[in-house]
């Protein structure tokens, strides 16, 4: 059994390690700092009130994207965290996490602007709720950008929620199977109101398509 | 319950082959394996099938290569202050952790979310799940939020976590660490990670730690106590910078 290895004890300080701005700029970094896993408590720090509601409330064209993260096993996850996040017209506004300069507390969004940012930790069932606005992407299908964190998950995953079919580069490469995750199921609803179904499969049979970027 | 020793010879099994990769020509690999057994829970949760490659320079207007933008309204200034939340002070070791967000290329990414959790100085959260049988401090949550300045910097004036065990196999335990949130300018960027404290005696013993096989790598999870940063009779100071990747397409817009 290797045993860790003792540090001699030095005798005179290092020297300093370089504080903030002492650090040419535009140094090349020897790499990027690497993931760690989100662990189980991140529950008390990341997650906030109407982290799901993107949509503007009382939006007229607010859809709802919902469904359950699975694991290998097909047993639900928990403790899961997602976040989407879409592109196009109108998003990248700050204030998704308003903070309450008076309390400290959330104060939640201004019910105006759309920041095209949700977080959502899943429920003890592995499920979530979106309620967004449909993406503007400004050429081919629309589809959310979604990034997945977990306990047992040592870097996060990215995948995408395609809202309707048809042309595009990623989903004609894939497999008719394997394309199937990426496309959301539209769900019949007596109100009007549009509604996606969306499971992430981490793992096995029916396992979602996860991207990286190059 | 599988022992430290089982786990250990899995953690130099995983390391050596890496190396011996590495020896044998292959490419340094800088972010943990999903796929590390030591690390229990990751079994079940890890894709089988590799990544589908996206190759961003050939889709510039791939929703990825931009980001959510947080600013002024999304933290206030007591947020990077951990032992200001409450009525009293917390106990434990009074730190500050600074450091500079950065780009692959060095250079620093402004106006940038952080977001920060940890353990209180005995190694317990405040989360109703954590059933460790330390005290939780009435004056202390540990979480904090800054935006980046525009030098890439940030400060957190927190107190040091504490060890704590958990259940990954018999007598396991965390070396103490601050969990860290970074948005970058791309959503690419997006990194969840955790800093080390240096000199950590638990550090060979922790699967989470050492699913990073590259031995450089694992280093840059390790702040540096930096006696420059220290207050006197106030805190001790710790340095950290954090640097993102993400395609090469997302570099070339700097700043917001």
């Amino acid at each position: 059994m290797p045993e860790p290895t003792t540090a001699a004890v030095p005798a005179t300080p290092p020297a300093p390690p370089g504080a903030p701005g002492r650090t040419p700029p535009w140094q090349t970094p020897p790499g990027p700092t690497p993931s760690q896993t989100v662990g189980p408590f991140y529950g008390y720090a990341l997650p906030f009130p109407g982290g799901g509601d993107v949509a503007p409330a009382g939006h007229p064209e607010a859809v709802t994207v919902h469904g359950y993260v699975h694991d290998g096993a097909g047993a639900p996850v928990p403790d899961a965290l997602l976040e989407f996040w879409q592109g196009g017209p109108g998003t990248g506004l700050p204030g998704s996490m308003r903070r309450d300069g008076v309390t400290g507390g959330h104060l939640g969004r201004n019910g105006v602007d759309f920041t095209g940012f949700g977080r959502i930790p899943t429920d003890a069932d592995g499920h979530y709720t979106l309620r967004t606005l449909p993406p503007g992407t400004p050429a081919g299908l629309p589809y959310l950008s979604v990034c997945v964190f977990a306990r047992g998950l040592a870097h996060h995953l990215y995948t995408r929620v395609y809202l309707a079919e048809g042309h595009d580069a990623l989903l004609d490469a894939l497999e008719p199977e394997r394309r199937a995750t990426l496309v959301a199921r539209r769900e019949e609803g007596g109100t009007g109101h549009r509604s996606y179904r969306f499971d992430i499969r981490l793992q096995g049979d029916g396992e979602t398509v996860f991207l990286e970027f190059r | 319950m599988t022992t430290q020793d089982e786990i250990s010879v899995e953690i130099v099994a995983a390391r050596e082959a890496y190396e011996k990769g590495r020896a044998d020509g292959g490419h340094a690999v800088h972010h943990p394996s999903r796929s590390y057994a030591p690390y229990r829970s990751s079994v079940l949760r890890h894709p089988r099938q590799p990544l589908v490659a996206v190759d961003a320079s050939g889709d510039p207007e791939a929703v990825e290569l931009s980001g959510p933008v947080f600013g002024a309204t999304d933290v206030t200034a007591l947020d990077s202050d951990l032992t200001r939340q409450h009525r009293g002070e917390p106990l434990g070791e009074r730190i500050t952790v600074s450091g500079r967000l950065l780009d692959g290329r060095g250079r620093p990414l402004r106006g940038q979310l952080i977001e920060l959790w940890q353990a209180n100085a005995s190694g317990r959260y405040a989360h109703q799940r954590d059933d460790h049988p330390a005290p939780l401090d009435p004056n202390f949550t540990g979480v904090g939020r800054t935006l980046t300045g525009d030098d890439g910097s940030y400060t957190f004036t927190t107190v040091k976590p504490g060890a704590y065990p958990w259940r990954n196999h018999d007598n396991a335990w965390r070396p103490a660490h601050i969990h860290f949130s970074v948005f970058g300018q791309a959503f690419t960027q997006r990194l969840v990670t955790q800093m080390y404290f240096p000199g950590d005696p638990l550090f060979p013993y922790d699967p989470i730690l050492q699913s990073v096989t590259d031995a450089s790598a694992r280093q840059r999870l390790v702040a540096a106590y930096d006696h420059g940063l220290s207050r006197p009779e106030w805190s001790l100071g710790y340095r950290w910078d954090i640097v993102l990747d993400g395609p090469s397409a997302t570099w070339i817009e700097e700043g917001r």
